[in-house]
Parts: structure tokens; sequence; C-alpha cells
């Protein structure tokens, strides 16, 4: 989230799209009912779906899944053609201005460069042009036909209501009805909160989705304001956390990126993360990357880090491909080229697509280690449990250790939730049995290896005998002493640049935050965007101030929020140029004539003035990007993209199925239906009774929700002779199952391209362990296709078929 | 030595695990079954009442799920109906139940997921109360709450028949009648209810009812600026009113929200009865399933004096032939 | 409705119970003393409170565990989960799954103790905490002495092991993922995600 959950009583209008906060985050979504109670807000949900959350809303309209691009670059349309934009916004503070090479374009469905034989796009053309003075070309004007505007409203030019209707299902008056809701949020003292969730992500073109509408929230000055932001609705308790601490195949903490194999020395990887400034003044903050990187290699090296070996640099395993992400992991398991398996509080039988891809993968490693409080189907997939896990124990040969770890009512640490704020808890409950703490049984792994090394030599063994490991008792480390080295500290004496001859800090003494890191060596940071959290003022996140001088709900000294207890990303961008806040009543922060000053911490340098620097510090430019350049694996806009398996083809291109650079498996190709075999719509969600596979141990979540079933409509009930309460059969290529069936006037056909198309909901929550009844997840029927910059599996839209079933046999 | 418990005024509160002195006595009881000689209450207490606002609920059940902690009932972990509504009736192990209509609005053409909050209304003129035959098995406080007292339930079942709601429900297991306490061991220690507290949007607030009154004003005065035009307040009065009560998107139409009643009222018949003599009245003509009337007396060692019956005896002559009649015909 | 019940069946219900004892006598008219308010005991009194944050979804919001005994030598044990009202995000609201969270805490389904799944068995069996870790250090170690990519085609060092994969737990805290993190990066685990891959 740009911005924090209690921020969003300060909004005008919420717009739920791709998500179902009421559902899926309830006591988040008191502050949309706060809004709507004390500003007078107003509450859109676009959904195919009408959810609980279309239940309290004042506007809702069906979409068909996997269609969100169409409608927000529609919805982009509409603005610049009605004239709803944020001039001032637009002008100076996103790319609009910035000069495009003149050899990028797009044609039927595609940009320049794309090559189908790789599946890839050679992107060099998606770029601005460099002038001689080294810097990115603008015309502030935006009438230059290559300015990054021009080329948007050309681009949008296409997704007329008309067409909009014809692909996503939305019937035209009803977006126009929502338009122009939206449209009144370009006012400067008007916003709109956009809060969304795996709707958009779990899309085979999720990252598109949700710069779709980062792109509309831009146009309408609606970021980095009070009440404003992109506000993704993370799933788990610290996902937000894991994200940033980097627990991703493709990461290191903080954001810091695993280096390619391409990258054979540390002066290489720097070549490429250290960038300037394209526009004069401009903060570009990733110039401080190398400061970050060392003190990162200091953590986890220590000594062993030093200049004349790269900071250890090869220490780092790196990569031959751009990720080692599940879906591949998976993959190479089924081709039996994975021995090893951790599985620590994660149930990936459940989660990933193709389930029964997932079970033959299973099967084929040498052991499955689990680390969970609770039982989980994945440490089971071995067992027999009839339909609902059809398996012969005696033909698979895969050890699995079950190891039971604590919860969170039996640990001590911090959560980062979804607004970033690190939140410390406190350990209230004996920890069952003989269950263990996640810290101890990481220690003991790694211990225990190292000692092997230690007895054997082996492998390369550097990186793990010298990694740091300096804890009062190394079988057990504390969460504060983990949370004292993710803070970071100096190693030795570090001076002051702004005194010289004084010290700014000495050995060993924590860093107040990331600014006092160095790349000499002498400090050490565990995660740069961390640093702060606990400081020479003590543990940060511990703390519980609740007071609220504002009445704006920033709540400053509550807990610690990254970065340096910002509370609104892009805060500068709520003020104009000359500092003034564009609504005084929601002031975050003003320039002073000297200094920026106010409720937040600034996201811009204190003294940095307001008509020279840009609020988008981390960018290069400046600004934000309505262009994204080469970033993005599949366009610098976003464009219309069919899901894997569709009922109708892209209307811009027949031949192109699903998203074109999306990485395919072969070995998956066989499995992709069409709409011949399977014409309804598949869709997964999640339920407000139930958490993932969690609360199915939970007696009275169960008894709220205690069965698995299929929601349609009452029109395709009808037409297949389905009815209320009775069973069914949902199949394609990857399953067939059987659940209850709820008919409901809440899932309506929708008309695309003329056509009726008919959704079949699929809930998850169910499986073959806890207390309530046995039933399936919507991952058998998923299709194994991630998004084309992070592979997030497409598991909101697929492909089925369903008829009237027998009751399986208890 | 503890402290005296302040009467609660909202229930937004942390507990406190300190030991205080309840705020409900017998001296704060106005009402109780079958006890026609109680005495004046002493301790006259603000009204209290929760206010369930039909068109914030996200119909999520943390309600339902805060009842059951709190109250550690165990419902049962059935199965899928076809429908949202689970457990699908409320029980003596659910106090609280969502209940959830899909209605297609004629005049707007929208589809209205209504969801509401089903369980004991705490009615002002408590029909339960009035049908119990058993002495003290079920009081009335003078905030409003009315309470079920399970050591002195007789099981007969009379207090469901009596109910305008169709509330109270029958334990198969342990024989007692029970229901909503509105929390009454939270309030007596100023706290609210469970389920208020825990409820997400705060669709579900607590205080004492004239502040709710006017905070539903304002709910009723924000929907019709949102285009609800007859959205307003449900607190019966056929019933004297409730302590708890509904702001309603539609106040018109009350039935569109699973069967509340339009204007719910005690049977005649409990109100035409008084005294222990009801019990044998109400079974001769079958308020409650005979069977377990039966049941329920033979199984506990609170049985009828002869007075009573023979009193009960000319009541029945009296009433039968009328309401008997009229029952009939329904 | 049921009226059936004539005047005769109602005289032998009435008569099976005519004994001494009147209804009415439990109440006012003979036994003024008896207790009419029946509160039931406040539950939380004298419990232990500690501050935590819901582990479900990322609102965090703040609950209050009450418990009975000590934490510090094992004992304590949890009796109630609500919502902390000094948290300014939830305000002591839970949703249905935090509301029950002591139902999570104290599940049937948690694990007490390490076990082992043999190939091709169909039940699991008890195995100590020290043989485990033991068979996982000897299994991590193996593989990784056996498939570590040191050295790619160029001879570029790229300390590469695709062949063990690790799936990290997005409920655990910040403290454990460092730790977590650490080991997993330094043995050159490249498969290695969590949550915010689905």
């Amino acid at each position: 989230m740009t911005n924090s959950w209690t921020d969003i009583k300060n909004t005008d209008l919420v717009i739920v799209m791709g998500g179902n906060a009421a559902e899926a985050h309830p006591c988040g979504f008191k502050w949309v009912t706060e809004a709507k109670a004390h500003r007078a807000a107003k509450l859109i949900v676009v959904d195919p779906r009408f959810t609980r959350t279309a239940a309290v809303s004042d506007y809702y309209a069906p979409i068909r899944p996997g269609t969100d691009i169409a409608w927000l670059m529609g919805m982009i349309r509409w603005m610049i053609e009605n004239d709803k934009v944020h001039w001032e916004y637009v002008r100076n503070f996103t790319n609009a201005a910035f000069i495009v090479k003149d050899e990028f374009g797009w044609q039927d469905g595609l940009f320049t460069g794309y090559d189908p034989a790789t599946r890839d796009y050679d992107r060099s053309s998606w770029d601005y042009v460099i002038g001689e003075d080294g810097f990115a070309e603008t015309d502030p004007t935006l009438e230059n036909p290559r300015c990054v505007w021009q080329l948007l409203k050309a681009h949008v030019d296409v997704y007329t209501p008309e067409m909009v209707e014809r692909i996503t299902g939305t019937p035209a008056d009803q977006f126009l009805h929502i338009a122009e809701m939206i449209g009144e949020t370009s006012a400067p003292d008007k916003t709109m909160t956009s809060m969304y969730a795996l709707g958009w992500t779990q899309h085979t073109k999720g990252s598109q989705n949700i710069r779709g509408m980062a792109m509309l929230q831009l146009i309408l000055g609606n970021i980095g304001v009070m009440g404003g932001g992109m506000n993704a609705l993370r799933g788990h308790s610290n996902i937000q956390g894991l994200t940033d601490m980097g627990l991703m195949s493709n990461l290191l903490t903080g954001y810091l990126s695993m280096p390619t194999e391409a990258e054979t020395d540390y002066a290489t990887y720097m070549s490429t993360r250290e960038f300037k400034p394209l526009r004069p003044n401009q903060t570009s903050y990733w110039q401080n990357y190398s400061k970050f990187m060392v003190s990162f290699m200091k953590a986890m090296w220590g000594d062993a880090a030093q200049a004349e070996n790269d900071w250890a640099y090869h220490y780092l395993p790196k990569l031959d491909v751009p990720n080692y992400d599940v879906l591949r992991m998976f993959e190479l398991m089924n081709q039996g080229q994975v021995n090893l398996y951790f599985c620590q509080g994660f149930n990936p039988l459940m989660a990933f697509p193709n389930r029964a891809k997932l079970t033959s993968a299973l099967s084929k490693l040498k052991l499955l280690v689990t680390i969970d409080p609770l039982e989980t189907e994945t440490a089971r997939f071995w067992e027999n449990h009839g339909e609902y896990n059809d398996v012969d124990p005696a033909s698979i040969q895969t050890e699995v250790l079950q190891l039971p770890s604590t919860c969170f009512a039996e640990d001590e640490g911090s959560l980062t939730n979804s607004g970033r704020w690190l939140q410390w808890h406190w350990p209230g409950v004996s920890p069952p049995g003989d269950a263990k703490l996640d810290t101890w049984i990481m220690s003991q792994i790694f211990l225990r290896v190292r000692e092997l090394y230690r007895q054997e030599g082996g492998s390369f063994p550097d990186p793990i005998l010298n990694l740091s490991w300096e804890y009062e008792d190394e079988n057990d480390p504390t969460p504060q002493e983990l949370a004292m080295e993710i803070n970071g500290r100096a190693l030795s004496a570090v001076s002051d640049p702004n005194n010289p001859g004084a010290t700014l800090l000495e050995a060993g003494q924590q860093v107040k935050n990331f600014t006092e890191l160095k790349d000499d060596g002498s400090t050490m940071c565990g995660c740069w965007i961390y640093s702060g959290c606990w400081n020479v003022d003590g543990n940060n996140m511990a703390r519980r101030d609740n007071s609220d001088p504002s009445g704006l709900g920033v709540y400053q000294n509550w807990t610690w929020s990254w970065p340096v207890n910002r509370r609104i990303l892009y805060n500068r961008a709520s003020c104009d140029l000359e500092g003034r806040p564009y609504d005084a009543d929601r002031m975050l922060i003003e320039w002073d004539g000297e200094r920026w000053v106010g409720n937040d911490v600034p996201d811009i340098g204190v003294t940095s003035r307001p008509e020279e620097v840009g609020p988008f510090i981390m960018n290069p430019e400046g600004t934000s990007r309505l262009f994204a350049r080469g970033m993005m694996r599949d366009g610098p806009f976003p464009t219309h993209m069919e899901p894997f398996e569709s009922p109708m083809a892209n209307v811009f291109n027949a031949e192109m199925r699903g998203n074109p650079v999306a990485r395919v498996f072969e070995s998956d190709v066989a499995d992709l239906g069409t709409s011949e075999e399977f014409p309804y719509v598949g869709t997964s969600y999640r339920l407000t009774e139930h958490f993932h596979f969690w609360t199915k141990h939970n007696k009275v979540n169960a008894a709220l929700q205690p069965q698995f079933f299929v929601e349609i409509s009452e029109e395709l009930a009808a037409e297949k002779g389905i009815t209320k309460g009775g069973w069914v059969r949902v199949w394609n290529k990857r399953a067939s199952i059987r659940a209850v069936a709820v008919v409901t006037k809440r899932i309506k056909p929708l008309i695309c391209d003329g056509k009726p198309v008919h959704v079949v909901g699929v809930p998850l929550h169910w499986g073959f362990t806890g207390v309530a009844k046995k039933g399936y997840g919507p991952n058998s029927l998923t299709v194994f296709i991630g998004d084309a910059n992070i592979e997030t599996p497409e598991s909101k839209a697929f492909l089925v078929n369903i008829e009237p079933a027998e009751e399986p046999v208890a | 030595m503890s402290t005296p418990a302040p009467a609660p005024t909202t229930a937004v509160s942390n507990p406190s695990v300190d030991p205080l002195t309840p705020n409900l006595s017998d001296a704060a009881i106005m009402r109780a079954s079958a006890t026609p000689n109680l005495p004046e209450p002493t301790q006259q207490m603000e009204k209290v009442a929760k206010l369930i606002d039909i068109s914030k609920c996200i119909g999520c059940k943390a309600c339902q799920s805060a009842c059951a902690e709190w109250n550690e009932t165990s419902p049962e972990i059935g199965i899928c109906d076809g429908t949202y509504t689970n457990p699908p009736d409320l029980s003596s192990e659910m106090y609280t139940l969502m209940k959830f209509s899909e209605w297609e609005n004629p005049d707007s053409g929208n589809l209205e997921w209504l969801i509401r909050k089903d369980g004991c209304m705490h009615c002002e003129d408590p029909g339960c109360l009035k049908a119990c035959p058993a002495p003290g098995a079920i009081v009335q406080y003078t905030n409003g709450i009315v309470d079920f007292v399970s050591d002195k339930c007789i099981g007969c079942g009379y207090c469901i028949s009596g109910c305008p709601f169709d509330i109270p429900r029958m334990s198969p297991t342990r024989n007692v009648v029970s229901k909503c306490t509105l929390c009454s061991d939270r309030v007596a220690v100023g706290q609210g209810p469970a389920c208020a507290k825990a409820c997400p949007t705060q669709a579900i607030v607590f205080g004492t009812k004239d502040d709710m009154m006017a905070h539903a004003e304002t709910r009723v005065d924000d929907l019709k600026s949102r285009g609800y035009d007859r959205a307003g307040i449900y607190d019966p009065q056929g019933v004297g009113g409730t302590h708890v009560f509904y702001v309603l998107q539609h106040a018109d139409k009350p039935e569109l929200y699973s069967d509340l009643p339009a204007d719910p009222k005690i049977s005649e018949v409990v109100e035409g009865w008084k005294g222990p003599a009801k019990a044998v009245g109400l079974a001769a003509i079958g308020l409650a399933a005979v069977g377990t009337v039966l049941h329920s007396i033979f199984g506990k060692p609170n049985t009828v004096s002869a007075e009573d019956q023979s009193e009960a005896e000319e009541l029945v002559d009296a009433e039968l032939g009328a309401e008997g009649q009229q029952r009939e015909e329904v | 409705m049921n009226i059936d019940l004539s005047r005769r069946s109602f005289i032998k219900l009435a008569g099976a119970g005519v004994v001494a004892s009147s209804l009415g006598s439990l109440g006012f008219g003979e036994a003024e003393a008896q207790e009419l308010a029946h509160i039931k005991p406040f539950r939380l009194t004298t419990l232990t409170e500690t501050r935590n944050t819901c582990p479900y979804c990322s609102v965090a919001c703040g609950i209050i565990m009450y418990s009975e005994g000590d934490a510090r030598n094992g004992q304590a044990e949890l009796i109630h989960i609500e919502g902390d009202v000094d948290h300014p995000t939830n305000r002591g609201t839970l949703c249905p799954k935090g509301a029950a969270l002591k139902d999570f805490v104290r599940s049937e389904s948690r694990l007490t103790e390490p076990k082992i799944r043999r190939p091709g068995s169909d039940a699991f069996e008890p195995i100590s905490w020290d043989e485990a870790l033991d068979r996982i250090a000897r299994a991590l170690k193996d593989d990784r002495d056996e498939n570590l990519v040191q050295f790619n085609e160029d001879g570029v060092p790229v300390n590469r092991l695709t062949t063990t994969g690790v799936l990290a737990a997005s409920a655990t805290t910040n403290e454990t993922a460092w730790a977590t993190f650490k080991v997993i990066k330094a043995m050159g685990i490249a498969g290695f995600d969590n949550q915010a891959r689905v």
C-alpha cells in the first residue's frame, strides 16, 4: 500500500476492483465504511461476482475475469476525452512530457520488437530520447506527437466504451456511470483510493492490471495524497515483510536484486543499478545502492566481506534464468531435477496450479521437509483420502519429515502489515508439546550443516563457514538480536560527513536509519529499508502511542513504518509546485519556504525546493511513469491480453493466446483447454469465513462455512439442470472435481463479443485435513502459467465445464 | 474487595482483568418469569441497546464467531445447503446467525444482498418471559436485557412459543433453552456484547438506547442521501420496542430481510395467562411440542401444585374455545 | 398447530405432575432469599494479558491474548482472545477468523512432535528432533556437495544450488525471515520463494 489502512477514512471515492476487501480484509475495510459515514464517500465495486463488498457499495458493475486492462485503458481514454485530468500533476509529476524513441509503436496487440520464436520482446525502442546533455528530452507543452502523453492518447484510443463492453462484458452505460464518478476525483482537492488484491495479480498480465490503475490514478493526481493511492491489500500477515526481506528467488533484502551470471563481478553488478538522474536536479535515490549493498553483504558475511573480494560477491548465487520461482521449481521437480524441498509454513499442494502436477512432482523428491504449526495437505500428499487425494502411498518413495513449529501466540517479533507498519508482538502462550520456534529450527539446520562442512569439507563451503552468526546463544538467536541486525550498526567508527573531524557513530552503535549507511565496509545492515526500526531510540516497532494529533489517521508514533517511519509514500506529490497542499484539509506535508514540514515524514529531501526536485525520488526521472520504458517484459503501456484459457479470441489479434511473453512450459501445453470443450469461465476466490487453508482446522470457522461449493448463475443452473444445494461436477483437462452448487442472482451471464459468458466461482479453503468437510481447492483446475513479470499463476481466469453430479460417497 | 463496575456505554472497550463487582443484581430485575410478587427494582439502570445497521453489514459472520467464542458454544459443522447461511439455523450452540437474502429491487433494477443478523431482540415486553412457567428462569433487568437462567429452566419450551421472533432454541442434550444474553456477563462488568465489539464495520454498535437511537437517525439520513428513500429504524412497538434494533434500507418492507416480522406481537394466549397456571395451559393448547413438555416436566424436580392445576383448568376451559378455534384456522 | 390435547389428556398431564412443591415456590413465594440475577462470573478476571497481532491477513489487527499460568516456564494456557481497542487500525474489532483465533491456537490439528513418513509407507511415525535435524543436515549437505553449480560454462563463479528448494512462510516474523534468509541464501539455494509469489 502506498497509504495506510487508517488513511482510507480520508478518501472521497473507493474503487474495489481486483479484490474483495470486505471479505478478505474486513477490519481494514472498516475505514471504507468510516469514509462513507463521515466524508460521504462513495464505494464502487467492479467484480465478476456481486460480492459482500458489493453488498455495501454505492455502485456495482460486473466484469469478465481477465479483462481489466481493457476496462482501465477505456477509463483513461474517457478521462482524457472529457478533460478529467489533473493537469499540473500530469505535467510535472509524471513522465507525460518525455519524448520516446521514434521506433516505438503498437500494432495488432503487440509492441515493437516482438519475436514469436523466443516469446520475448526486444525492448530497446521502448525508451526516451536522450539529449546531448545526457538528460531525457521533454516537451512540457505535451504537444510533441512523440511525447508520452500523445503516445498514451493514441494507445488508449481503441478502448471506446463500446470496445470495453465488447471485451469485458461491463455494459457501456454502467461503465460510463462509473467514469463520471471517477472523473470527479481529477479535481485537485478530490481523491480516490484503489483497493486491490489477487483479483489483479493472479493473471498472466497481473502486473499490467495494476499498472493500468496506477496510470489512471496518476492522471487523476491521486497518488501521494491522503485518501488516495494504490493500495495492494496483501494476503498474509507478513507477506509484505517477507517480500521486503527478500525471501524471493530474484531478490535480496530491501529490493536489492539477485545477481545474474552475466554480472560476472561486483562492478558489473553495480553498473546497472546506480541510476543516474534522467533530468536535472532529480534525487534518483538508487544512486545510494552501493551503500545498502555493501552494508547488506557485511551483515551476511562480516569480516569475510571485504573490498578486496568484492564484498564476497561470489558467495551469492548467480541466476542463469530470470527466476527460480515456484512454478519453475515444481516444473523441475516434476522432471526429477529437485531432490530436497522445504516448506516452512507453506502448503503448496493447495496453493499452486494444477494439483495433479504438484502431486506428481512431490512424488519425485527424495526428501520433503515441512515446518508448520498445523497439519497441511502438502505434508500428507502421499496419504490416500479417497477422491480428495487419490494416491497410492506404496508407490511414493518420497521421505517426509514433518516438523512442528510455533504460531504467533507463542513467538515474539515484528510483522509488516499491508500499510508497511512493522508491529512488534509478544508471546503469551506456551508452545504445544515439542513444537519449536522457527528461528531455533533454522539455526539447527544451519549449525548442523556448518558442522558437517567443518568436519568433512565439501563444495565451496566458504559462504556457509563464514556466515555471520554472532548470537549470544547460536542455537537460539533472539528476535531482539535479529531485529538489531536488520536495522544495522557501525562496525567501526563512522565520521560525520557534515562535521569534519567529528564522529557520527561509534563502533557497535546502531545506525539511526539508512542515511548513515556506508559503502566502505564500516557499517552493516540486514535490510536497508527497515533501517530505523531498532536504532538508538530502541525498538521503534514496539511503540504503542496511538495519539493522532492531526486527526487524519497518521498515527506517527504507533509502531514504525518503512521507510524512515513515513506513512504515505510519494507524499511530496500532495503539494503543488510552490509546495502548497492541494487540499489544505488533508495536509500531509508543506513547504515552509526553507524546508518541508507537516504531519508525515516528507518523502523528499527536507530542503529540496518544490519547484526543482520531483516527488518520485526513487525514479531517475524524478517523476512517476505513465510509460514504463523497458522495465516490464510485456509492454511500456498495458495492452489488452486474453487469459490463456478464454471464451473469446483477442479482438486485436486472434492468433495471440494469453500474454505473448508469459513463460509456458512445454509439458503444460497439452493441459490447456479451449472454449469449445470447456465453455465456462472459472475464477477462484476467498470467503470471509476462512483464512486460506488454516481455518478449516478451526471448529468455529469450519461451522461458519463447512463445505466446498461452487457458485453459478440462475441462468446457467437452469440451462444445466443444476439445483441449489445439489451436487455438480466441474472439470477441465487438469481435473474433475465435485462440489455443492450455490445458485445465485449474484452471478449473471455477461455478453462478450455478442455471446453470453457464464462464470463459475470456485472458492478456496477446503482440502483433506482439518475439521471442515473434505473438499477441493480451485488449484486442481487452474493453469500452470504465471505473470510475465513476476510469475504469479493465473488463478483468476480458466475454463471449465459443469454438469449435475451424484453426491460423493462419504 | 473489588471495584463496582460502571454501566457500559459502548462495546469499544478492553475488558479489565481486575475483579469488579457486577452492576447487574437482584435490585435491577424488573421482571422475572412466573414470579408474580416480584418487588419493585431498586436499581434503575439506563436502558441499553444494540443497534444493527444492515446497510453497513458485510455479512462476515464475525458476530457469530465472537459469540461462539465468548459464550463457549460449539456450533455444528454441517454442510453447505446452497446458501451462505451457516449453521442453517439458530441453535442452542449458535445464538446469532447471519441470514442472507438476494433481492432485485424493482424500482432501481439493482440487486441487493440483504444480510440480517438474527438473534434475540431483547424486547421491552418480552413474550418469552411472559410465557415461561418456571419461576426466575427468565429475568429482565432494568437496563432492558432479557436473560435466561439455565439453572432454573425446566426445558418446557414455552418461551420458544412465546417469542414473536422465533429465537430461543432447546438444547437437545442439556434440555434447557438458550439464546443471546446480550452478553449479560460482559455488560455486568461495564463491557459491551462480544458481537458488537468484534463487528469489523461497526454495523453492530452498543450503548444506551438513547445514544443508539440518535446514531440510528444519522444512519437513516445517510441512507436517504444515497437514494434509500424508505430507510428507517426497526424498533417494533408491538413488543414495546426492542433493545436490539435495526437500521433498514427498506424499512417499509421488513419481510425482505429474511422474514423479519412487520408487526411482531406477543401471542394473545401468552398475554392471557398469568402465573404458573400458564404452564399447563400452554401445554394444553399445544403451543409447544407436547412430547418435549412431558419429558421436561417429568425430568425436573419442579412440578405443578394442585392449586395451580385447578387454576389452569379453569383458564383452559375459558380460553380453549376461542383461542383454540382461532389457532385451528391458521 | 397441534391442539389435539383434549381436556382429558390435559387433566392427565397436569395430574401426573401434582406433587407437594409448586412452581411458584421457587419464586418469591417462600424463598425471598433466592437469587434471581444469575450473571455468569466474568471469564477474564485475574488472567494475564499479552499484546499481539492477528496472524491472518495484512490488516494486522491488534489483539489481546488472555492466558492462565506462566509462559516463561511453559505453563501458559490460552483462555481467550479479543480485539485490542487501543490499536488504531482495528480499534478492537475482529473478523470471523480473528474472533476465533483461540481455536486456531488450540486446534486439534496443531503439531506437537516431529514425524517421519518413510518411503512407501502409509503413515507418519514419531522421530526425535535430533534425528530429524541430522537427517535434514545430511541430506542438504549431500545434495549441495553433489549438485552445487560452482562455475558456469564460461568459468564464471555462480555458486548456485537448484536441486534443493525452499518455500518460506509469510506468517513468520521479520526476524525469523532474516534468519531464514541468511541460511538459505548462504547455501546458494536459488529456488527460494514465499507466498508473495502466489
